[in-house]
């Protein structure tokens, strides 16, 4: 791979491994998993449930320690970094989404998109401002004082999605980003997400079962066993393989 | 991210309800039944504050103001005769029944003190005229005796009016400000011959001899010179800080009449023990339900924590968070608990029962318990968190 080829990567991922229990309930999640995530692309890992694809996404978040490989995000190897700085990498450089939403139902949609800056050390006061800017980008500007609970599964995955862009991150990972929501939403949510979360200089990971989806990526990773099988670039010419809309028979 | 905090605790409100409850009924106990103790212990040794003599001399056994044993009537003179004192007079001190007009009983503190000085009077009169004392029949009571000691219930006792203490006439001409007895009973001043009249006779009546030191010497110096030369007990009688009663020792008993009363109780009944039992509840109340409702309420927000963890908050700021949300119900809790021991407070003193004296360092104390059991709970809550894997987040 070339010095220019390289710096186009968000992230780079050799030889990962990563293996749960000890003795003889030792489980290798992960066997030497190789991956290249891309700049300006939406690459999903699709695969059958129990085959690694969380648990890889957690090591490239910087949530998991990897047992052992090569992991370089943004220009940092992640590897050699202290917890403490892996913390401040991710406070400032990656934007989560999760499946469930995780948002604080005692807080205010502006307040819930607000966390990240606020544990970057912003002011309560211009991280609001900021959260209902994005707030109101992904459509949601009329709704910045109600609580989740008083919102529905998609308009709760915008506010997500507003919270996860809200800093600005170089890498935006989604678990599931669609699981809990139903044909239509699950369509705008990532068509909103595709619009406001790709970006030049941003790559965005995605977990999902979900092949409604499949055609929003550009590359498709398809996971089984604790092994990465196939990487598919997609695009108008290339769509999704038939294969991985049925996972389980990767 | 410490208004978040706040916002996420005040957010969960029948928590932070349960919460701020259990704080507050600790802080309630604890105040309100040391208060009451201290009210009590106050009321040991009434006598000694309304009967106000710089010195009181006693039989030698004795302890507490409240169990003397009886002198000799010689015994006025011996202290008399000490050269470091100005002065010397008798008291009576005891337990009586008085017969009201209507045939009920009420117990009362009877004090007899010298008819020609006056000496242990008491200090403020309310009502009346204290040198009519010396007039036949004479008493004076206190303002508990203006109700306990009336015709029937609602009544009150009026300058004129008479009872009977052992078939013999006690006609009221004053009424007096004094400190409740700890028996309940109300005080009646009458003068020392007098009160040898009312109560069955005995060969030896004189209770105690109250005494005051010469001009220029000390209250120390006179207590030493009465034991010596009469080899009986000399205490002063002055208010003791809570170090004074502290510091009182086997190896080094106290010689504050004060001190000595409130510690022959603290060491000779079970009110301490009762007392110190429901202060005890009131902490482990207070310990077990803010522990164990903070503790759930961490764990029902463990999601929300792990995703906090997993954007980037250090262990440091989530700590911080649970430290600000476990104080911030401490503090409120406590002030509810202590405004609930004000009102308390308020009406024990307004009707003079129960007892209800709170010494300085009570509420600062109760804070630092309250606080102690807050810190528990947010120990409990950041060694969940410090486990707390953000990947965590990720499991559905």
């Amino acid at each position: 791979m070339t010095n220019d080829e390289s710096k186009q990567l968000a992230a780079r991922v050799r030889g990962i491994s990563k293996s749960f229990g000890d003795g003889e309930a030792r489980i290798k999640v992960l066997k030497g998993i190789d991956l290249d995530v891309r700049r300006g692309d939406i690459t999903m890992l699709v695969g059958p449930s129990g085959c690694g694809k969380t648990t890889l996404i957690s090591i490239i978040a910087g949530t998991l320690a990897a047992d052992e490989g090569e992991l370089n995000v943004f220009g940092h190897d992640l590897r050699q970094m202290s917890k403490a700085a892996i913390t401040r990498f991710r406070a400032h450089h990656i934007g989560f989404i999760f499946q469930a939403f995780n948002l604080i139902p005692t807080l205010t949609c502006a307040e819930n998109v607000s966390v990240p800056l606020l544990i970057q050390g912003l002011s309560a006061h211009k991280a609001e401002k900021r959260a209902r800017e994005v707030l109101a980008q992904v459509g949601m500007a009329d709704q910045i004082k109600r609580r989740p609970s008083q919102l529905s599964g998609g308009q709760q995955q915008r506010v997500a999605i507003a919270r996860a862009l809200v800093h600005e991150p170089k890498l935006i990972i989604c678990d599931e980003p669609t699981a809990a929501l139903d044909a239509k939403n699950g369509h705008v949510v990532m068509e909103l997400f595709e619009h406001v979360a790709r970006g030049q200089d941003r790559a965005v990971l995605i977990v999902t079962h979900d092949n409604r989806i499949f055609h929003h990526a550009n590359r498709i990773a398809g996971m089984d066993d604790g092994q990465i099988l196939e990487v598919h670039d997609v695009d108008a010419d290339h769509p999704p393989p038939e294969h991985l809309h049925a996972p389980e028979r990767l | 991210m410490l208004r978040l905090a706040l916002k996420m605790l005040f957010g969960d409100t029948a928590k932070y309800l349960m919460l701020v409850a259990g704080l507050a009924v600790a802080t309630f106990l604890m105040a309100q039944q040391t208060a009451v103790f201290c009210g009590l212990m106050s009321w040991t040794k009434s006598t000694l504050k309304n009967v106000p003599a710089p010195i009181w001399v006693v039989e030698e056994k004795v302890e507490q103001v409240n169990e003397t044993n009886p002198l000799l009537d010689t015994d006025v003179a011996r202290v008399r005769s000490v050269s470091s004192v100005a002065w010397a007079s008798p008291i009576y001190s005891g337990i009586q029944r008085v017969r009201l007009e209507n045939g009920n009983f009420k117990i009362i503190q009877l004090i007899g003190i010298d008819a020609n000085t006056l000496a242990g009077a008491p200090a403020k009169m309310l009502q009346g005229d204290l040198m009519k004392l010396r007039l036949p029949h004479s008493v004076i009571i206190d303002d508990l005796g203006v109700q306990r000691l009336a015709k029937k219930r609602g009544d009150k006792v009026k300058i004129g009016d008479a009872f009977e203490i052992n078939d013999q006439e006690a006609r009221v001409v004053g009424i007096a400000d004094a400190v409740n007895s700890f028996t309940g009973g109300p005080y009646v001043w009458t003068t020392y011959e007098r009160a040898l009249q009312y109560v069955p006779a005995q060969r030896k009546m004189l209770q105690a001899v109250i005494c005051a030191p010469r001009e220029g010497v000390s209250l120390e110096q006179a207590i030493a010179d009465i034991r010596k030369e009469t080899g009986l007990k000399a205490f002063i009688n002055r208010e003791a800080s809570f170090e004074e009663f502290m510091s009182q020792t086997p190896e080094k008993p106290t010689t504050n009449f004060n001190v000595s009363t409130v510690w022959w109780y603290v060491k000779n009944t079970g009110i301490p023990i009762s007392f110190g039992t429901t202060v005890i509840i009131g902490l482990l109340v207070g310990m077990a339900v803010s522990c164990q409702t903070f503790y759930s309420f961490v764990l029902e927000n463990m999601r929300h924590l792990g995703a906090l963890k997993a954007m980037g908050a250090s262990n440091g700021t989530l700590c911080l968070m649970l430290i600000v949300q476990a104080f911030t119900v401490g503090l409120i809790g406590y002030g509810i608990g202590l405004l609930g021991t004000a009102g308390f407070a308020f009406g024990a003193l307004k009707n003079e029962q129960p007892p209800f004296y709170m010494p300085e360092f009570v509420p600062f104390a109760v804070l630092a318990v309250v606080l102690g059991i807050c810190m528990l709970a947010a120990l409990l809550g950041i060694w969940r968190v410090s486990r707390l894997e953000p990947a965590m987040v990720f499991r559905s």
